[in-house]
């Protein structure tokens, strides 16, 4: 029998196709349209060839930014990643205990990130925070306003408290998906407990770690509010991150040219290394064979 | 559209962008995509290659901004063998 070709159902994928572009490919397009031409508001562009491409190619204020950029993601990766796998391992397996330690990591997942943001601009104070004010009175030198280390501190310190729980629930999700017949043969083959890790749960968790890794690289190499609440990409330019720097290039300074060319160079290497852990997770899961 | 700043260059390369597209998919249609295993190790199909091609493309031509300079005629050559060595062998 012949296989009936209809392809109407194309169609529903009509609404999402027309939101795509209004919310991202007209806006990146306008972007790059910007980033080839100088304004001076009023809606008149002026060509600019690869001016401003050549000119941030060459500004040692977009490679430090984006060398701190890298360095801020490589850190809080290398916390955040084996603190989560840690914290739910040790998490409880069921019970009531299970619940609410779930309900607790979701919390901080669920506070506003310019809230999240303002509790630890305060947190950190010395005059009134309750960290600044304690490590003063201990005779620790600490002010995140002034020292660029406190400042760094500060910050990943925020993000690990922020997103750890995310790595944690992912992981634990993974864990719990594990069959007891894992531990069972492991159990009669007297495995470790370090055997059990290495040989079972890692490998099971690969999959959901891959999307926490994703996911944390991310956001955490977009990260705007947070550090911008908090020290404002201060002292200095000790925090001013990749979106630090483009939002005072583009706002501050209006020069919508550079920020333009600054903003795609930016998306090519996001999309560049989503592209990579995309391209490992899918390969993953077909080893698998899911 | 004015708010878009479109200029002819911006306009050509969305063109040439969008003719790309609109061809693969035609191709798609008429000769199915089959996966292969390239040199990557990894499975890619046509769409998966010109993804590869473009975004590699993007790069080189930064590259050869930062380090050559602003004569990009020369780096467009440079992505056209880098697209065959891709549809080849990646």
């Amino acid at each position: 029998m012949e296989k009936t070709l209809n392809q109407k159902a194309w169609f529903l994928v009509l609404p999402v196709f027309l939101l795509v572009a209004f919310s991202a490919v007209i806006p990146l397009m306008t972007v790059v349209n910007y980033s080839l031409q100088d304004t001076f508001g009023n809606n008149k562009f002026f060509w600019a060839g690869l001016e401003w491409y050549t000119e941030l190619l060459h500004s040692e204020r977009l490679w430090s930014a984006f060398g701190r950029q890298v360095i801020f993601s490589a850190i809080i990766l290398a916390i955040e990643v084996p603190l989560g796998v840690f914290v739910a391992l040790n998490m409880p397996k069921k019970g009531v205990w299970a619940s609410l330690c779930l309900v607790l990591m979701a919390l901080p997942l669920l506070i506003p990130w310019n809230v999240v943001g303002t509790i630890w601009q305060i947190f950190g104070r010395v005059d009134i925070g309750l960290l600044g004010h304690t490590l003063a009175a201990l005779g620790i030198d600490y002010n995140y306003t002034r020292d660029p280390l406190a400042a760094w501190i500060t910050i990943i310190t925020m993000d690990v408290w922020h997103w750890t729980s995310l790595v944690a629930l992912l992981s634990y999700a993974g864990l719990q998906s594990i069959p007891q017949a894992y531990y069972q043969a492991a159990e009669i083959d007297q495995a470790s407990r370090w055997s059990v890790f290495w040989f079972i749960e890692l490998p099971k968790m690969q999959g959901v770690l891959m999307i926490a890794i994703l996911i944390r690289f991310m956001d955490s190499f977009m990260i705007y509010t947070e550090p911008f609440v908090v020290t404002g990409g201060g002292p200095g330019n000790a925090t001013t991150f990749l979106s630090i720097d483009l939002v005072k290039m583009a706002l501050g300074q209006f020069d919508l040219g550079p920020a333009a060319a600054f903003s795609l160079m930016y998306f090519l290497v996001v999309m560049l290394v989503s592209w990579m852990f995309y391209t490992v997770m899918t390969n993953l899961d077909k080893k698998a064979g899911y | 559209m004015g708010w878009m700043a479109w200029t002819l260059p911006t306009a050509i390369f969305f063109a040439v962008i969008g003719a790309l597209l609109l061809i693969m998919t035609v191709l798609a249609i008429r000769y199915p995509e089959t996966p292969r295993m390239g040199i990557l190790r990894m499975e890619t199909t046509r769409g998966d290659r010109l993804f590869i091609t473009l975004l590699g493309s993007a790069f080189i031509c930064l590259a050869w901004l930062g380090l050559v300079g602003e004569n990009l005629w020369w780096a467009l050559g440079v992505c056209f063998v880098y697209a065959l060595a891709v549809f080849r062998w990646v």
